[in-house]
């Protein structure tokens, strides 16, 4: 089933860097979908329509609609805050806030108006034990999160989202900074999210891109080149772009 | 060839060297010649007799406990007013206001922070001061209201500039990660953006302390004046004198080498070491929020 149907959507930045052209595609619940490709092609671009965070940036245009759960989120009346609730986001760079592993945690709670010390706690050992990090911080919550490795911090990054329960969890490039140990427990954690949520997911190579895909869409320089079931995508690609780009002959 | 490069280097390392060194010297002679002549006040006034609450230096009367409350008063009415106006104008050009706005108003605070005192001094008396007599039903318009207005304004451009760059070196990360979790911009700003930067607004807030209590020209135009001990909130609205006017007023037509200049010298320690606090305060305060940040990346 969809959970996300982007129609027509194009968008241009106004100093005319990165940008999107047209792309059409449904998204399905609980499954990975893996948006691939060179820089500049879009990815991250497309993420940031997804909980409107381009919204804070400077945008000249952008035409067509998103549809989550048949609303259209570009919709100027859609309540933001709330679609952020609803659809969380991992970046690149894992930048916890200059707070507590905990507050780190409750942090997105707190806003929406938890207060409940035992909800809170309980959101905090689910998420964490949810990202593959309980064992390694349950006994120091209090301690800064900017003191835990690169690994580690991403883990949280991603609790702090989870402590929100979203539907949907955006992940962009969530293990480019990240040792292959953190990258595997990373995906790990990815593995077991798609169970519950519907996880989209740019990835930081090809070679990930192929190991966690479920779904997987090629966009090349703001275009959607192929979209398709993932293994079919990697092992037997229909476009030729596509095809020289997993094998490595350009990117 | 080699030689001559080795002998140029030596040459401007030593000139480096001796004019880092003679900005150390000059700063102690100042130290000094200030402690040559405000030292022998000790001994030539009574020291019950210089926290009295009278100064009337002709008739031998060295109470400088009035000119230190003036002081005082003042700058604490302008931190008051410059530190809100001043971190909310911060706030406003760096996370709120469109870019183009920030490109007019970013160089407008900067100007503003060169006015001559003198002519805010001047704006004092003429405009300031007769609408406040009006306005707040006063005896007379020089009060030291009117001086924290004015020294608020001076200390203004100062905390903005110093905390708007706080504000702008936070990581635009740390606010996306924020957005992202369904923070408002504004819940953002307060339980994020300024946490993040809090050193560097401290700081702002030291320095335009620091600003208004060291400003001379302004404080002698509008404030009266009046060497009168301020004892209770009232007096925010009577006429003060303040150290640095004091100084400035009478240095001039004073004996050299008699009492009254020795005691003019004394308060100019006063001041050095109430500015000297303030500083230390305000980089002890930086130390450690540095340290922490280093201890917590360690």
């Amino acid at each position: 089933m969809n959970k996300i149907i982007i129609e027509n959507l194009s968008l241009q930045y106004s100093d005319g860097t990165e940008s999107l052209r047209d792309v059409s595609m449904g998204i399905r619940q609980n499954a990975v979908t893996v948006l691939f490709g060179p820089a500049g092609g879009g990815k991250s671009t497309l993420l940031r329509c997804l909980n409107r965070l381009n919204d804070l940036t400077e945008v000249k245009a952008s035409t067509g609609r998103i549809m989550i759960d048949g609303e259209n989120i570009l919709d100027p009346k859609t309540d933001v805050i709330a679609l952020r609730r609803k659809v969380g986001m991992v970046f690149a760079r894992p930048v916890p806030l200059p707070l507590s592993i905990r507050e780190n945690i409750i942090y997105g709670l707190e806003l929406a108006g938890e207060k409940r010390k035992s909800k809170l706690d309980e959101a905090v050992e689910r998420s964490l034990k949810l990202s593959a990090i309980w064992d390694e911080v349950k006994d120091r919550l209090e301690e800064p999160a900017i003191a835990l490795s690169g690994g580690q911090q991403q883990r949280i990054c991603l609790a702090r989202v989870l402590a929100l329960q979203p539907e949907i969890v955006l992940l962009d490039e969530p293990t480019s900074g990240l040792d292959p140990i953190s990258t595997g427990k990373v995906e790990a954690a990815l593995a077991e999210l798609k169970k519950e949520y519907t996880v989209i997911l740019v990835p930081h190579s090809v070679q990930q891109a192929a190991r966690t895909a479920d779904h997987a869409a090629f966009f090349l320089t703001g275009e959607l080149i192929e979209y398709g079931d993932g293994k079919t995508l990697f092992t037997n690609p229909k476009q030729k772009r596509t095809e020289d780009y997993i094998m490595g002959r350009f990117g | 060839m080699e030689k001559s490069l080795s002998w140029r280097e030596f040459i401007i390392t030593r000139l480096i060297q001796s004019s880092g060194y003679s900005a150390i010297i000059f700063v102690a002679l100042i130290f000094f010649f200030l402690l040559r002549e405000g030292l022998p006040t000790l001994g030539e006034v009574e020291t019950s007799s210089l926290l009295n609450i009278r100064w009337y230096p002709i008739e031998e009367y060295f109470g400088i406990l009035p000119l230190i409350s003036g002081s005082l008063i003042v700058t604490l009415g302008a931190t008051l007013i410059a530190v809100p106006f001043g971190i909310g104008t911060a706030v406003y050009i760096s996370e709120i206001a469109p870019r183009w706005m920030r490109e007019i108003l970013k160089p407008l605070v900067e100007l503003l922070g060169g006015l001559p005192s003198v002519v805010l001094g001047f704006l004092g008396i003429l405009v300031l001061s007769p609408f406040l007599r009006v306005f707040l039903d006063l005896p007379t318009g020089l009060t030291a209201f009117t001086g924290s207005l004015l020294l608020g304004g001076i200390a203004v451009p100062t905390v903005v500039s110093v905390a708007e760059d706080a504000l702008d070196s936070v990581p635009r990360a740390y606010r996306e990660g924020s957005w992202a979790l369904g923070a408002t911009k504004w819940q953002t700003i307060w339980r994020v953006t300024l946490p993040a930067a809090k050193s560097g607004v401290l700081t702002a807030i030291m320095l335009g302390v620091g600003r208004a209590i060291g400003e001379t020209m302004t404080v002698m135009m509008v404030t009266g004046n009046a060497p009168v001990l301020a004892t209770k909130l009232g007096s925010l609205f009577s006429p003060v004198r303040t150290m640095t006017a004091t100084i400035a007023a009478e240095m001039g037509e004073v004996a050299n080498g008699s009492t009254h200049y020795h005691v003019l010298f004394f308060i100019g320690m006063v001041l050095f070491i109430i500015s000297l606090i303030v500083n230390v305060i305000a980089s002890s305060v930086v130390f450690r929020a540095k340290k922490r940040a280093e201890r917590i990346l360690s």
